[in-house]
Protein backbone atom coordinates (compact mmCIF):
# COMPACT_ATOMS: atom_id res chain seq x y z
CA UNK A 1 0.00 0.00 0.00
CA UNK A 2 3.10 2.51 1.06
CA UNK A 3 4.49 1.79 -2.41
CA UNK A 4 1.22 2.43 -4.32
CA UNK A 5 0.78 6.11 -1.94
CA UNK A 6 4.18 6.94 -2.91
CA UNK A 7 4.18 6.47 -6.50
CA UNK A 8 0.62 8.51 -6.93
CA UNK A 9 2.72 11.27 -4.60
CA UNK A 10 5.53 10.79 -6.64
CA UNK A 11 3.40 11.44 -9.76
CA UNK A 12 1.41 14.27 -8.93
CA UNK A 13 3.84 16.87 -7.49
CA UNK A 14 7.96 15.22 -8.11
CA UNK A 15 7.49 14.30 -11.37
CA UNK A 16 4.73 16.57 -12.75
CA UNK A 17 3.28 15.95 -16.31
CA UNK A 18 3.03 19.64 -17.61
CA UNK A 19 5.73 21.04 -15.23
CA UNK A 20 8.68 18.89 -15.16
CA UNK A 21 8.74 16.94 -17.94
CA UNK A 22 6.78 19.65 -20.20
CA UNK A 23 3.91 17.36 -21.60
CA UNK A 24 0.54 18.66 -22.76
CA UNK A 25 2.16 22.27 -23.10
CA UNK A 26 0.18 22.66 -26.04
CA UNK A 27 -3.08 22.31 -24.26
CA UNK A 28 -1.40 23.75 -21.00
CA UNK A 29 -0.33 27.13 -22.45
CA UNK A 30 -3.30 27.48 -25.06
CA UNK A 31 -6.69 26.75 -22.63
CA UNK A 32 -5.33 28.39 -19.44
CA UNK A 33 -7.16 31.79 -19.55
CA UNK A 34 -10.14 30.78 -17.51
CA UNK A 35 -10.40 28.35 -14.19
CA UNK A 36 -13.84 27.30 -15.07
CA UNK A 37 -12.42 25.73 -18.64
CA UNK A 38 -9.13 24.42 -17.03
CA UNK A 39 -10.78 22.57 -14.78
CA UNK A 40 -13.32 20.83 -17.45
CA UNK A 41 -10.31 19.79 -19.57
CA UNK A 42 -8.26 18.79 -16.10
CA UNK A 43 -10.93 16.25 -14.88
CA UNK A 44 -11.12 15.43 -18.87
CA UNK A 45 -7.38 14.49 -18.73
CA UNK A 46 -7.70 12.82 -15.56
CA UNK A 47 -10.38 10.18 -16.61
CA UNK A 48 -8.92 9.32 -19.86
CA UNK A 49 -5.42 8.64 -18.36
CA UNK A 50 -7.04 6.75 -15.48
CA UNK A 51 -8.42 4.49 -18.34
CA UNK A 52 -5.83 4.12 -20.84
CA UNK A 53 -2.81 4.09 -19.00
CA UNK A 54 -4.13 0.10 -17.59
CA UNK A 55 -5.30 -0.46 -21.07
CA UNK A 56 -2.27 0.08 -22.58
CA UNK A 57 -0.24 -1.87 -19.80
CA UNK A 58 -2.44 -5.21 -20.61
CA UNK A 59 -2.04 -4.19 -24.27
CA UNK A 60 1.98 -4.31 -23.90
CA UNK A 61 1.68 -6.99 -21.47
CA UNK A 62 0.38 -9.43 -23.14
CA UNK A 63 0.66 -8.50 -26.46
CA UNK A 64 3.79 -6.38 -27.32
CA UNK A 65 6.41 -7.84 -25.18
CA UNK A 66 9.31 -9.43 -26.51
CA UNK A 67 8.01 -13.25 -25.91
CA UNK A 68 4.72 -12.37 -24.53
CA UNK A 69 2.55 -14.30 -27.59
CA UNK A 70 3.81 -17.59 -26.27
CA UNK A 71 0.15 -18.60 -25.87
CA UNK A 72 -0.62 -18.03 -29.56
CA UNK A 73 2.45 -20.27 -29.99
CA UNK A 74 5.07 -17.85 -31.14
CA UNK A 75 7.36 -18.08 -28.30
CA UNK A 76 10.09 -15.80 -30.42
CA UNK A 77 8.65 -12.73 -31.45
CA UNK A 78 9.27 -9.10 -30.54
CA UNK A 79 6.47 -6.54 -31.31
CA UNK A 80 7.52 -3.64 -29.33
CA UNK A 81 8.47 -2.11 -32.17
CA UNK A 82 4.56 -1.52 -33.05
CA UNK A 83 3.90 -0.04 -29.43
CA UNK A 84 3.52 3.47 -30.65
CA UNK A 85 1.05 2.51 -33.53
CA UNK A 86 -1.30 0.88 -31.06
CA UNK A 87 -1.09 3.18 -27.83
CA UNK A 88 -2.13 5.80 -30.13
CA UNK A 89 -4.69 3.64 -31.93
CA UNK A 90 -5.97 2.90 -28.18
CA UNK A 91 -6.06 6.22 -27.36
CA UNK A 92 -7.97 7.64 -30.10
CA UNK A 93 -10.11 5.13 -30.04
CA UNK A 94 -10.87 5.08 -25.97
CA UNK A 95 -11.78 8.49 -26.34
CA UNK A 96 -13.65 8.35 -29.06
CA UNK A 97 -16.05 5.55 -27.05
CA UNK A 98 -16.19 7.64 -23.78
CA UNK A 99 -17.36 10.47 -25.86
CA UNK A 100 -20.19 7.92 -27.70
CA UNK A 101 -20.92 6.62 -24.07
CA UNK A 102 -21.27 10.12 -21.86
CA UNK A 103 -23.36 11.52 -24.88
CA UNK A 104 -25.92 8.66 -24.77
CA UNK A 105 -25.67 7.93 -20.60
CA UNK A 106 -24.71 11.48 -19.07
CA UNK A 107 -25.57 14.19 -21.64
CA UNK A 108 -24.46 16.93 -18.29
CA UNK A 109 -21.32 15.76 -18.05
CA UNK A 110 -20.64 15.05 -22.11
CA UNK A 111 -21.98 19.29 -22.08
CA UNK A 112 -19.41 19.96 -19.90
CA UNK A 113 -16.30 17.84 -21.05
CA UNK A 114 -17.54 17.26 -24.64
CA UNK A 115 -15.45 19.99 -26.29
CA UNK A 116 -12.39 18.95 -24.32
CA UNK A 117 -12.27 15.12 -25.44
CA UNK A 118 -11.39 15.48 -29.19
CA UNK A 119 -8.14 17.62 -28.29
CA UNK A 120 -7.30 15.03 -25.62
CA UNK A 121 -6.10 12.66 -28.35
CA UNK A 122 -3.44 14.83 -29.75
CA UNK A 123 -2.43 15.93 -25.93
CA UNK A 124 1.13 14.64 -25.30
CA UNK A 125 0.42 14.01 -21.71
CA UNK A 126 -1.78 11.00 -22.61
CA UNK A 127 0.38 9.41 -24.76
CA UNK A 128 3.57 10.34 -22.39
CA UNK A 129 2.37 8.47 -19.78
CA UNK A 130 1.80 5.24 -21.31
CA UNK A 131 4.95 5.58 -22.83
CA UNK A 132 6.61 6.20 -19.41
CA UNK A 133 4.79 3.03 -18.23
CA UNK A 134 6.78 1.05 -20.52
CA UNK A 135 9.75 2.46 -20.29
CA UNK A 136 9.50 2.09 -15.89
CA UNK A 137 7.97 -1.21 -16.52
CA UNK A 138 4.90 -0.77 -14.11
CA UNK A 139 2.61 -3.61 -14.19
CA UNK A 140 -1.16 -3.27 -13.86
CA UNK A 141 -1.97 -1.91 -10.73
CA UNK A 142 1.47 0.54 -10.91
CA UNK A 143 -0.14 1.92 -13.85
CA UNK A 144 -3.16 2.21 -12.33
CA UNK A 145 -2.61 4.54 -10.13
CA UNK A 146 0.27 6.35 -12.12
CA UNK A 147 -2.62 7.05 -14.60
CA UNK A 148 -4.51 8.18 -12.42
CA UNK A 149 -1.90 10.27 -10.32
CA UNK A 150 -0.38 11.84 -13.26
CA UNK A 151 -3.59 13.47 -14.64
CA UNK A 152 -4.70 15.05 -11.00
CA UNK A 153 -0.98 16.00 -11.43
CA UNK A 154 -1.60 18.08 -14.84
CA UNK A 155 -5.47 18.93 -13.26
CA UNK A 156 -3.34 20.49 -10.46
CA UNK A 157 -1.28 22.48 -12.55
CA UNK A 158 -3.14 24.17 -15.33
CA UNK A 159 -5.65 25.09 -12.73
CA UNK A 160 -3.27 27.03 -11.06
CA UNK A 161 -1.92 28.32 -13.94
CA UNK A 162 -5.18 29.61 -15.00
CA UNK A 163 -5.89 31.29 -11.38
CA UNK A 164 -2.77 32.66 -11.86
CA UNK A 165 -3.73 34.44 -15.48
CA UNK A 166 -6.88 35.68 -14.13
CA UNK A 167 -5.04 37.94 -12.13
CA UNK A 168 -2.37 38.12 -14.71
CA UNK A 169 -4.48 40.21 -17.16
CA UNK A 170 -4.55 43.68 -14.97
CA UNK A 171 -0.80 43.96 -14.51
CA UNK A 172 0.88 46.21 -16.99
CA UNK A 173 3.55 43.48 -18.86
CA UNK A 174 5.80 45.01 -21.40
CA UNK A 175 4.29 45.04 -25.40
CA UNK A 176 6.78 42.25 -26.31
CA UNK A 177 5.83 39.75 -23.37
CA UNK A 178 2.29 40.52 -23.34
CA UNK A 179 0.12 37.43 -24.04
CA UNK A 180 2.85 34.21 -24.82
CA UNK A 181 5.97 35.17 -23.40
CA UNK A 182 4.82 36.15 -19.86
CA UNK A 183 2.97 32.81 -19.93
CA UNK A 184 6.26 30.63 -19.96
CA UNK A 185 7.62 33.23 -17.61
CA UNK A 186 4.55 32.29 -15.00
CA UNK A 187 5.47 28.82 -15.91
CA UNK A 188 8.93 28.99 -15.26
CA UNK A 189 8.29 30.37 -12.01
CA UNK A 190 5.29 27.81 -11.34
CA UNK A 191 8.17 24.99 -12.41
CA UNK A 192 10.89 26.02 -9.93
CA UNK A 193 7.84 25.95 -7.12
CA UNK A 194 7.45 22.42 -7.90
CA UNK A 195 10.83 21.75 -7.86
CA UNK A 196 11.27 21.83 -4.31
CA UNK A 197 8.70 18.64 -4.07
CA UNK A 198 11.61 16.95 -5.83
CA UNK A 199 13.71 16.19 -2.15
CA UNK A 200 10.71 14.67 -0.93
CA UNK A 201 11.33 11.12 0.29
CA UNK A 202 8.57 8.54 0.86
CA UNK B 1 8.84 31.31 -56.72
CA UNK B 2 8.31 33.66 -54.11
CA UNK B 3 5.77 31.68 -53.14
CA UNK B 4 8.17 28.61 -53.06
CA UNK B 5 9.90 30.73 -50.73
CA UNK B 6 7.02 32.00 -48.89
CA UNK B 7 6.17 28.69 -48.02
CA UNK B 8 9.42 27.22 -46.79
CA UNK B 9 11.36 29.78 -45.12
CA UNK B 10 8.36 31.90 -43.95
CA UNK B 11 7.86 30.08 -40.57
CA UNK B 12 11.14 30.66 -39.65
CA UNK B 13 10.46 34.50 -38.42
CA UNK B 14 7.58 35.27 -39.90
CA UNK B 15 5.03 32.62 -38.55
CA UNK B 16 7.01 30.63 -36.28
CA UNK B 17 5.26 27.59 -35.01
CA UNK B 18 6.36 27.80 -31.35
CA UNK B 19 6.31 31.12 -31.00
CA UNK B 20 3.72 32.21 -32.58
CA UNK B 21 1.11 29.85 -32.77
CA UNK B 22 1.79 27.85 -29.51
CA UNK B 23 2.59 24.51 -31.70
CA UNK B 24 4.76 21.86 -30.62
CA UNK B 25 5.77 23.60 -27.30
CA UNK B 26 6.63 20.16 -25.38
CA UNK B 27 9.33 18.76 -27.08
CA UNK B 28 11.12 21.65 -27.31
CA UNK B 29 11.55 22.23 -23.99
CA UNK B 30 12.69 18.94 -23.00
CA UNK B 31 15.11 18.11 -25.37
CA UNK B 32 16.94 21.07 -25.20
CA UNK B 33 19.43 20.72 -22.38
CA UNK B 34 22.09 19.48 -24.62
CA UNK B 35 22.94 20.89 -27.92
CA UNK B 36 23.48 17.69 -30.02
CA UNK B 37 20.29 15.93 -28.96
CA UNK B 38 18.13 19.24 -29.89
CA UNK B 39 20.44 18.54 -33.00
CA UNK B 40 19.21 15.32 -33.69
CA UNK B 41 15.37 15.83 -32.19
CA UNK B 42 15.32 18.93 -35.03
CA UNK B 43 16.24 16.62 -37.70
CA UNK B 44 14.05 13.69 -36.58
CA UNK B 45 11.12 16.39 -36.69
CA UNK B 46 11.65 18.08 -39.85
CA UNK B 47 11.87 14.91 -41.47
CA UNK B 48 8.59 13.72 -40.21
CA UNK B 49 6.56 16.65 -40.72
CA UNK B 50 7.89 17.08 -44.78
CA UNK B 51 7.36 13.32 -45.16
CA UNK B 52 3.74 12.87 -43.67
CA UNK B 53 2.89 16.43 -44.78
CA UNK B 54 4.32 15.06 -48.70
CA UNK B 55 2.37 11.65 -48.02
CA UNK B 56 -0.92 13.24 -46.75
CA UNK B 57 -1.19 15.25 -49.98
CA UNK B 58 -0.69 12.39 -52.19
CA UNK B 59 -4.05 10.81 -50.84
CA UNK B 60 -6.14 13.93 -49.67
CA UNK B 61 -8.35 13.03 -52.04
CA UNK B 62 -8.77 9.53 -51.26
CA UNK B 63 -9.28 10.30 -47.58
CA UNK B 64 -12.94 10.15 -46.27
CA UNK B 65 -13.76 13.24 -43.94
CA UNK B 66 -14.91 11.42 -40.93
CA UNK B 67 -11.91 9.49 -40.66
CA UNK B 68 -9.13 11.72 -41.69
CA UNK B 69 -7.69 12.46 -38.23
CA UNK B 70 -7.23 8.61 -37.69
CA UNK B 71 -5.66 8.41 -41.38
CA UNK B 72 -3.88 11.33 -40.43
CA UNK B 73 -2.65 9.57 -37.08
CA UNK B 74 -1.34 6.25 -38.76
CA UNK B 75 0.92 8.05 -41.38
CA UNK B 76 2.93 10.06 -38.65
CA UNK B 77 2.98 7.59 -36.12
CA UNK B 78 4.82 4.75 -39.15
CA UNK B 79 7.20 7.64 -40.19
CA UNK B 80 7.99 8.01 -36.55
CA UNK B 81 8.16 4.48 -35.85
CA UNK B 82 11.02 4.35 -38.60
CA UNK B 83 12.65 7.13 -37.21
CA UNK B 84 12.71 5.90 -33.80
CA UNK B 85 14.00 2.58 -34.92
CA UNK B 86 16.78 4.34 -37.24
CA UNK B 87 18.06 6.18 -33.75
CA UNK B 88 17.75 3.45 -31.94
CA UNK B 89 20.10 1.28 -34.53
CA UNK B 90 22.76 4.28 -35.12
CA UNK B 91 22.63 6.67 -32.26
CA UNK B 92 21.53 4.78 -29.37
CA UNK B 93 23.28 7.12 -26.85
CA UNK B 94 21.30 10.16 -28.31
CA UNK B 95 18.35 7.89 -28.36
CA UNK B 96 18.67 7.03 -24.80
CA UNK B 97 18.50 10.82 -23.96
CA UNK B 98 15.45 11.56 -26.14
CA UNK B 99 13.78 8.70 -24.27
CA UNK B 100 10.23 9.29 -24.70
CA UNK B 101 9.94 12.39 -26.46
CA UNK B 102 11.12 11.01 -30.21
CA UNK B 103 7.49 9.03 -30.00
CA UNK B 104 5.90 12.19 -28.92
CA UNK B 105 6.63 13.40 -32.28
CA UNK B 106 3.34 11.40 -33.16
CA UNK B 107 1.34 14.10 -30.58
CA UNK B 108 3.27 17.13 -31.73
CA UNK B 109 0.85 19.35 -32.91
CA UNK B 110 3.34 20.98 -35.18
CA UNK B 111 3.23 17.53 -37.51
CA UNK B 112 -0.75 17.47 -36.88
CA UNK B 113 -1.55 21.02 -37.29
CA UNK B 114 0.38 21.38 -41.00
CA UNK B 115 -1.40 18.52 -41.90
CA UNK B 116 -4.84 19.52 -41.42
CA UNK B 117 -4.48 23.26 -42.10
CA UNK B 118 -1.69 22.69 -45.36
CA UNK B 119 -1.43 19.20 -46.63
CA UNK B 120 -5.12 18.55 -47.04
CA UNK B 121 -5.90 21.39 -49.14
CA UNK B 122 -2.10 21.54 -51.35
CA UNK B 123 -0.05 19.49 -53.90
CA UNK B 124 2.41 17.38 -52.50
CA UNK B 125 5.68 19.27 -53.54
CA UNK B 126 4.49 22.24 -51.98
CA UNK B 127 3.12 20.51 -48.71
CA UNK B 128 6.15 18.65 -48.39
CA UNK B 129 7.95 22.15 -48.71
CA UNK B 130 5.66 23.58 -46.20
CA UNK B 131 6.46 20.68 -43.67
CA UNK B 132 10.01 21.37 -43.82
CA UNK B 133 9.69 25.07 -43.91
CA UNK B 134 7.83 24.77 -40.18
CA UNK B 135 10.37 22.24 -39.35
CA UNK B 136 12.70 25.00 -39.56
CA UNK B 137 11.16 26.96 -37.80
CA UNK B 138 10.50 24.33 -34.70
CA UNK B 139 14.07 23.46 -35.49
CA UNK B 140 15.70 27.62 -34.73
CA UNK B 141 13.98 27.89 -31.94
CA UNK B 142 15.16 24.75 -30.62
CA UNK B 143 18.81 25.51 -31.38
CA UNK B 144 18.85 28.72 -29.95
CA UNK B 145 17.45 27.80 -26.72
CA UNK B 146 19.43 24.91 -26.62
CA UNK B 147 22.97 27.04 -26.94
CA UNK B 148 21.64 29.24 -24.33
CA UNK B 149 21.76 26.47 -22.02
CA UNK B 150 24.31 24.20 -22.73
CA UNK B 151 26.47 26.89 -23.07
CA UNK B 152 25.39 28.39 -19.54
CA UNK B 153 24.65 25.60 -17.81
CA UNK B 154 27.44 23.71 -18.73
CA UNK B 155 30.03 25.92 -20.74
CA UNK B 156 30.01 23.31 -23.29
CA UNK B 157 28.50 23.47 -26.79
CA UNK B 158 28.20 19.85 -28.56
CA UNK B 159 30.13 18.49 -25.33
CA UNK B 160 33.09 20.90 -26.45
CA UNK B 161 34.36 22.89 -24.07
CA UNK B 162 33.79 26.78 -25.06
CA UNK B 163 34.47 28.64 -21.26
CA UNK B 164 36.47 26.65 -18.88
CA UNK B 165 34.98 26.19 -15.99
CA UNK B 166 36.21 26.26 -12.68
CA UNK B 167 36.27 22.50 -11.85
CA UNK B 168 38.88 22.43 -14.59
CA UNK B 169 41.12 25.53 -13.51
CA UNK B 170 39.03 28.03 -15.44
CA UNK B 171 37.06 30.92 -14.94
CA UNK B 172 33.40 29.85 -15.62
CA UNK B 173 31.21 29.30 -12.33
CA UNK B 174 28.50 26.98 -14.28
CA UNK B 175 24.82 27.93 -13.89
CA UNK B 176 23.21 24.51 -13.02
CA UNK B 177 19.82 26.09 -12.97
CA UNK B 178 20.28 26.71 -17.05
CA UNK B 179 20.34 22.92 -16.83
CA UNK B 180 16.86 22.16 -15.05
CA UNK B 181 13.35 22.30 -16.62
CA UNK B 182 12.16 25.95 -15.55
CA UNK B 183 15.22 27.51 -17.48
CA UNK B 184 13.54 26.19 -20.52
CA UNK B 185 10.32 28.26 -19.53
CA UNK B 186 12.89 31.42 -19.43
CA UNK B 187 14.42 31.02 -22.17
CA UNK B 188 11.93 30.45 -24.45
CA UNK B 189 9.54 33.43 -23.11
CA UNK B 190 13.01 35.53 -23.28
CA UNK B 191 13.20 34.75 -27.29
CA UNK B 192 9.58 35.53 -27.64
CA UNK B 193 9.91 39.06 -25.98
CA UNK B 194 13.32 39.83 -28.66
CA UNK B 195 11.37 38.28 -31.48
CA UNK B 196 7.98 40.57 -30.97
CA UNK B 197 10.56 43.71 -30.23
CA UNK B 198 11.75 43.17 -33.43
CA UNK B 199 9.00 42.34 -35.61
CA UNK B 200 6.31 44.60 -34.02
CA UNK B 201 3.25 43.14 -35.74
CA UNK B 202 3.76 39.93 -33.66
CA UNK B 203 2.69 41.66 -30.58
CA UNK B 204 -0.84 40.73 -29.16
CA UNK B 205 -3.12 42.95 -28.18
CA UNK B 206 -3.83 43.91 -24.06
CA UNK B 207 -7.08 42.35 -22.49
CA UNK B 208 -7.62 44.77 -19.98
CA UNK B 209 -6.10 48.74 -20.08
CA UNK B 210 -5.13 49.79 -17.32
CA UNK B 211 -6.92 53.42 -17.14
CA UNK B 212 -4.70 56.46 -16.59
CA UNK B 213 -4.64 57.65 -12.41
CA UNK B 214 -7.43 60.31 -13.24
CA UNK B 215 -6.91 61.33 -9.42
CA UNK B 216 -3.35 62.05 -9.17
CA UNK B 217 -3.69 65.47 -7.08
CA UNK B 218 -4.96 63.37 -3.98
CA UNK B 219 -1.85 61.13 -4.27
CA UNK B 220 0.31 64.11 -4.09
Amino acid sequence: MEHYISLFIKAVFVENMALAFFLGMCTFLALSKKVETAIGLGIAVVVVLAITVPLNNLLYQNLLVDGALEWAGLPGVDLSFLGLLSYIGVIAACVQILEMTLDKYVPSLYNALGVFLPLITVNCAILGASLFMVERDYNFSESLVYGVGAGVGWALAIAALAGIREKLKYSDVPAGLRGLGITFITVGLMSLGFMSFSGVQL
Amino acid sequence: MSNVKEVLFGPILANNPIALQILGICSALAVTSSLSVSLVMSIALTLVTGFSSFFIAIIRNHIPNSIRIIVQMIIIASLVIVVDQVLKAFAFEISKQLSVFVGLIITNCIVMGRAEAFAMKNGPVMSFLDGVGNGLGYSVMLIIVAVFRELLGAGKLFGVEIFTTIQNGGWYQPNGLMLLPPSAFFVIGLVIWALRAYKKDQVEAPEFKIAANSRSQEGV
